[in-house]
């Protein structure tokens, strides 16, 4: 068996830039030579829908594209709602890493308070106002970097292979793109660690 | 070699620019899309020509395909599942013809239905057109055998079909590639007569193609694609097709003590199948899909030596993709479920985007339609079938692409008058336009909205064929200038886009309405590149 190994089930809503993640958790894995499949929602879903991406690490190869139930190691949510909609997968010693800003496009949208205690209720979990600790480093758009950084103890990838996974994705885009992202994600996981 | 990362549909794509592809033809459709939208912007494929722009639909992107294979050349062409039943009729007629230059058809099948109005299997088409069938289990499967394909389909002659399913077209992982191979010179076929399907030629055709069909069982006995792979537990014995062989292994970390055929290529290894199925007690089908090889090894008389387990025993679902879960289910082994869904948990399904013109005509519509009753507006697919649910409720069919128009003309035939169809740009250039002739021909009180937001929305924002020209489709075709209007859907028009609605309802004829104003997705992200290609402009 491998040393090397996480089950990641990345949520939330459609356009919320879970594929973002997706792309540098990818680059951060590459680097590091470890074996990954990513699967991901196109289509129908994407317009405002529940979405979802299963991202699998290991250093030997890895068979099924999706997480077997019971198996996530952590579900990174940018999302509070969309963080208890996979539950099923999480194992017993799993993280639940979540956005406490919620994303409200549904009539029947629970009380956030409800759904926070309900998070609350799992011993591994963070919550995290994402969006406010984005917001106050101006990049409001940032607060999905904000998550990873938080989530990032939690995944078997140097902090460092996460941090050129975001200059390899946002390069194109620009050095001050680049930087801010850099920012939202070491926020991110100084919130965790506070 | 070099490595790269991609989704399984973008691996196809790579594999066919590497192996020689001088044209791809395509229709958008989840899960197809990106294979083409990767061709499109691949800088290499761009570079050496490879032709890429969208087709009307599946079937004139089926038949450019066979063109280019005619003159000698590699071509692809792709699709989603029930695409092919649009491309049906040239896809069957090219296994009669034959190919001249490889010609790869991949079809993309959505079990469970993600994205799609049913989950048919794409197997039974390359069954039904006798033709061999390639299907990847993985990214780097999907690869080698785009990148094969055309040799393949060189070798025997006959087009090829690639199936995958939405998971692999949509999942990513590291593809090794090969070197690139040439294009094709230009050469017409040695046989003149072969791509003529007049009666006394065909006939001549089919028998060739019935003869290729042990030739095409033997290339398979033989294929990498197919292993069968021994195990000393021979109480059972599993049969995994494509991607289905992945959720096997995924139970099985420390390898599997059952002998296993994997089969990746067909018509089905016979000999492999006779081999495990005379050595094991049982044996597991596992597919994607409709129990195809499940159903054909029971055969009518269920006279098969073992039993045969797999989705029509109950061991795994009738319907429904599989997962490592199911198949782990039908193993025998226990499944570690975690935490329930808590109650509070509430469905999030797809809606219409804020702001999307499609909304505004709908209430416009709807308002229109209140004193003509109900049950009176026939839909079609794309993002405004999304009207469908509360709270627009604002449609009563969605069927295939095109059938608002003639189903709205049917019921108005039997009376239900008026009739409304509700159809977007890109599917009216696809499916809409024929039967708006039939339609014009008898004047049929109907009235059509084509609600167009400029752009194909849904599969993420292709160009659409539609763009310029749904006036001048709609007067040539014969739409009488005065009964087709065009308005924006906008909030603030609501009032005049009810008059104009509820003028041409009341017209005992047939009106064509263009609710023009472009998707608020396509808009951004067009202004967001324009910002981009500012601002990197002027720092250079």
């Amino acid at each position: 068996m491998g040393m090397k190994k996480s089950n990641i089930i990345l949520s939330g809503v459609g356009g919320q830039g879970i594929l973002t993640i997706a792309g540098i958790i990818g680059m951060a894995t590459l680097k590091e030579k470890l074996y990954f499949k990513q699967s991901e929602v196109h289509g129908m879903s994407q317009r405002g829908g529940a979405v979802q991406s299963n991202f699998r690490i290991a250093d030997t190869p890895v068979a099924s594209d999706l997480v077997p139930l019971g198996q996530a190691d952590l579900i990174l949510s940018v999302e509070p709602l969309e963080t208890l909609r996979y539950l099923p997968f999480l194992n017993k010693n799993g993280w639940l890493v979540c956005n406490s800003s919620p994303f409200i496009n549904v009539p029947d949208y629970p009380e956030l308070e409800k759904i926070l205690n309900t998070i609350a209720e799992w011993p591994n979990h963070l919550i995290i106002d994402a969006d406010k600790i984005a917001k106050d480093l101006g990049n409001r758009r940032g607060s999905n970097m904000v998550i990873l950084g938080a989530a990032s103890q939690y995944i078997c990838l140097d902090f460092e292979s996460l941090e050129s996974g975001i200059s390899a994705i946002f390069e194109r885009k620009g050095d001050a793109v680049v930087q801010q992202n850099l920012l939202a994600l070491r926020a991110g996981r100084d919130a965790a660690l506070k | 070699m070099n490595e790269v990362v991609l989704l399984g549909a973008e691996a196809i794509a790579q594999g066919a620019i590497d192996g020689g592809m001088s044209g791809v033809y395509a229709y958008p459709g989840t899960p197809s899309t990106e294979i083409t939208e990767y061709i499109q912007r691949n800088s290499g494929a761009r570079k050496e020509g490879i032709h890429s722009e969208w087709s009307a639909n599946e079937k004139t992107a089926m038949e450019s395909a066979i063109g280019m294979s005619y003159a000698g050349k590699r071509a692809m062409v792709c699709m989603k599942h029930v695409g092919l039943n649009v491309a049906a009729d040239p896809f069957i007629n090219s296994a009669i013809t034959g190919a001249g230059g490889g010609l790869i058809v991949v079809v993309a099948d959505d079990p469970s239905m993600h994205s799609s109005q049913n989950e048919q299997d794409s197997r039974f088409y390359g069954d039904f057109a006798l033709l061999p069938i390639l299907e990847p289990a993985d990214q780097q499967e999907a690869y080698d055998m785009a990148y094969n394909g055309f040799s393949l389909s060189e070798k025997v002659g006959l087009p090829v079909l690639m199936r995958i399913t939405t998971r692999l077209s949509h999942s990513r992982s590291r593809v090794l590639r090969m070197k690139n191979i040439a294009e094709n010179e230009l050469k017409l076929p040695d046989d003149k007569k072969k791509f003529i399907l007049l009666p006394s030629i065909a006939r001549e055709r089919y028998k060739l193609l019935l003869n290729l069909q042990d030739d095409l069982t033997e290339l398979s006995e033989n294929a990498a694609y197919n292993t069968l792979k021994d195990g000393n537990d021979r109480s059972l014995g599993i049969i995994a097709c494509g991607i289905s062989h992945n959720y096997l292994m995924e139970n099985y970390p420390e390898g599997i003590p059952h002998p296993v055929l994997k089969i990746g290529q067909y018509p089905v290894p016979v000999k492999k199948i006779k081999e495990i199925t005379s050595s094991c007690k049982e044996i597991l089908v596992l597919e994607e899909g409709y129990p195809i090889l499940e159903k054909s090894l029971l055969g009518l008389l269920n006279n098969s030596p073992v039993p045969i387990r797999g989705r029509l025993d109950g061991s795994l679902p009738r319907d429904g993709e599989l997962n490592s879960d199911l198949v782990r289910k039908a193993l025998g082994m226990e499944v570690h479920n975690g935490p329930e869904i808590p109650e509070i948990m509430v469905n999030r399904p797809p809606a219409l985007c804020k702001g999307c013109g499609h909304i505004d005509i709908y209430h416009s519509l709807i308002e229109a339609l209140t004193d003509f009753g109900e049950g009176r507006t026939f839909a079609d697919i794309g993002c405004y079938t999304l009207g469908a649910l509360p709270p627009y409720n604002a449609i009563n069919t969605c069927v295939d692409m095109g059938a608002s128009i003639t189903m709205a003309k049917g019921a108005a035939d039997a009376g239900l008058v008026p009739s409304v169809a509700v159809i977007g740009d890109s599917t009216f250039t696809h499916s809409g336009m024929t039967g708006l002739l039939d339609a014009v021909i008898e004047n049929s009180p109907i009235t059509i909205i084509i609600s167009d937001n400029e752009t194909t929305g849904m599969t993420g924002g292709q160009v659409s064929s539609a763009v310029g020209r749904i006036e001048g489709i709609c007067l040539g075709i014969g739409v009488e200038e005065s009964h087709l209007k065009i308005v924006t859907p906008l909030k603030k028009n609501h009032d005049e886009n009810v008059q104009v609605i509820l003028n041409e309802l009341n017209y005992h004829g047939i009106s064509v309405i263009i609710a023009r104003r472009e998707c608020i997705q396509t808009a951004s992200k067009r202004k967001r590149i324009e910002v981009e290609t500012k601002s990197l402009s002027t720092k250079s």
